[in-house]
């Protein structure tokens, strides 16, 4: 039952990967690549990690995904174009793939068996986050914090 | 999961009698491998909710007309059927047998797939709502999450519909829907926060659990954040007075302009189908869900009391349709950022001084003076009643 649900969630998540780097219109390979993100988010759904598939789907197809068709609409005037194919791109994808294979194959922790872990519920990761992990969090929020203020800067109109 | 049966007394039975159905039809199913058993069970749940919303929406957009009608003294649809309720029916065959226009210049698989797409969202997202004892559809441990999740993806949905079309009227509008979804999805979530802190879980059923002795809208921070999710489903739902994504002056019907037939339909139904949903989580985590009111109501099924708190909601949606006008874009945005979500935080420190002040009443008379204390210096900051200055036009320019 697993395996087969792993088969077909991997199929449609590369394929639209493959289509997401190969569609010629700009706006079709982002879309290819918002459903490219719920496949990895059926997978998180597969592996019982419930809370990191949520927000795999909430982060990056609610804000990621609309951020990226947004910047592409705001910011490129020939969206229509029909750009031919990037040979170069290719050459670069295959050199980078073949370097993870060779990185995951010549790996010697995957002949580790996967440790028993208790199941993960959001109760355990909220208390992990506050404890253990309490000032990479605080630093994360001032990092948005800053971000959101220095968006509003930007947007602010200019006092004349 | 734990199947409490009440009592086995007439009301107990009556308050069961969709769970004892099912497991009546999953017991024909006896003996069969167990993902059949699993796979049948999800299928009679989403049977279930499909027919039961479905009709729910038929029934709302009668009823709507026939609220509205009377709110506007004139009489509503009455020709079809009896009081006019078969009258949804009529516009589900004119809807089917209109003509689909595709424009030319649309980008086809976009303009296809958009109603789509936001049509299985916002149905998605009933999954996880508790409409009765033992009655969530799908019962999972981060169910609110899951409703965010999924109701976040619908602002993809109205990208696509508003680009697929090829129009600018659709892409203004679709912005528009986007900026004032993104903004309100933001106290939304935030005014959701104390209501978990408080009960410790982001299940659903647990939440409901909880409210057994007293609703979270009983306290200060839970009247608060109740108001603020309302008002933040109104603006979510596209409902006046935030409908500014239809506009038919500036933006004709925004980025459902190129839709027609049944693909119109589709965004309707989505339309109405997801004020159901922000409607059901509002009952969930402020109204005591499947709670009765007082202890010895509880001889009355639970879902009727879902399903009449659902009610009342939806007659309060329909109720300020009814009642005000459109707002502006930049005053709804106005609102998102420097009202409501100040006040959302606010929910956040009251619910804790509630929570420290040992949730009874010291507790509560501390967490509305911390609202109140907020509120006044909130709309002192931003009182613009003796400042008039010259009015900008920003989007004019």
């Amino acid at each position: 039952m697993n395996s087969v649900a792993f088969i077909v969630i991997a199929i449609l998540t590369l394929a639209a990967a493959l289509s997401a780097a190969a569609l010629p219109k700009l706006i079709h390979a982002a879309l290819s690549f918002a459903m490219t993100f719920v496949g990895i988010a059926a997978f998180f759904f597969l592996l019982d990690a419930e809370f990191v598939g949520l927000v795999q789907i909430f982060v990056y197809i609610g804000a990621v995904a609309v951020l990226i068709v947004f910047t592409i609409l705001l910011t490129r005037r020939d969206i229509e174009k029909d750009r031919g194919f990037n040979w170069s791109g290719v050459v670069v994808a295959v050199a980078v793939f073949g370097g993870l294979i060779w990185a995951v194959l010549k790996s010697q922790s995957l002949a580790i068996p996967a440790p028993q872990i208790p199941p993960l519920t959001v109760k355990r990761i909220g208390e992990v986050l506050m404890t253990d992990y309490v000032w990479p969090l605080q630093c994360a929020g001032l990092v948005l914090t800053a971000a959101l203020i220095g968006a509003l800067i930007l947007v602010m109109e200019e006092k004349r | 999961m734990t199947r409490r049966f009440p009592s086995s007394n007439v009301s107990g039975f009556l308050d069961q009698i969709f769970i004892q159905g099912k497991q009546l039809l999953l017991s024909w199913l006896a003996g069969a491998p167990d993902w059949t058993v699993q796979t049948a069970s999800s299928l009679i749940n989403i049977f279930a909710l499909l027919a039961v919303f479905l009709t729910l929406f038929a029934l709302m957009s009668v009823l709507e007309r026939k609220i509205l009608g009377r709110m506007q003294n004139r009489y509503g649809p009455n020709r079809v059927g009896p009081f006019g309720l078969f009258q949804p029916v009529a516009d589900g065959i004119k809807m089917l047998i209109k003509e689909d226009i595709v424009p030319a210049r649309a980008d086809k698989i976009v303009h296809f797939l958009a109603p789509i797409l936001i049509a299985a969202t916002a149905i998605l997202a009933l999954g996880v709502i508790p409409y009765g004892r033992n009655m969530t559809p799908f019962a999972i441990d981060g169910g609110i999450l899951f409703f965010f999740a999924v109701g976040s993806t619908t602002e993809l949905a109205v990208f696509m519909a508003g680009w697929g079309s090829n129009n600018k009227f659709s892409m203004l509008g679709a912005m528009r829907a986007i900026a004032q979804m993104i903004s309100y999805e933001l106290p939304l979530i935030i005014v959701t926060l104390p209501v978990v802190m408080i009960v410790g879980s982001l299940s659903p059923d647990a939440i409901v659990a909880v409210q057994s002795n007293y609703w979270f809208v009983l306290t200060p921070w839970g009247a608060v954040a109740f108001i603020l999710f309302f008002v933040s489903g109104l603006v979510e739902s596209n409902r006046t007075p935030f409908d500014v994504p239809e506009g038919e002056s500036e933006i004709v019907a925004g980025h459902m302009t190129e839709y027609s037939g049944f693909k119109y339909a589709t965004f309707f139904m989505a339309e109405y189908i997801g004020m159901f949903a922000i409607s059901g989580l509002a009952v969930t985590l402020f109204l005591g869900g499947w709670h009765a009111p007082i202890g010895g109501l509880e001889f009355i099924p639970s879902y009727i009391w879902f399903f009449s708190k659902l009610g009342a909601l939806l007659f309060v949606y329909i109720w300020i349709r009814g009642t005000l006008p459109r707002t502006r874009i930049d005053q709804i945005m106005n609102f998102a950022w420097k009202f409501m979500l100040p006040m959302a935080f606010t929910c956040i420190i009251a619910a804790a001084v509630w929570h420290y002040g040992g949730r009874g009443l010291a507790g509560w008379l501390w967490s509305l003076a911390v609202i109140a204390v907020i509120y006044f210096i909130l709309s002192m900051l931003l009182d613009t009643r003796k400042k008039f200055a010259t009015r900008t036009y920003r989007f004019a320019e």
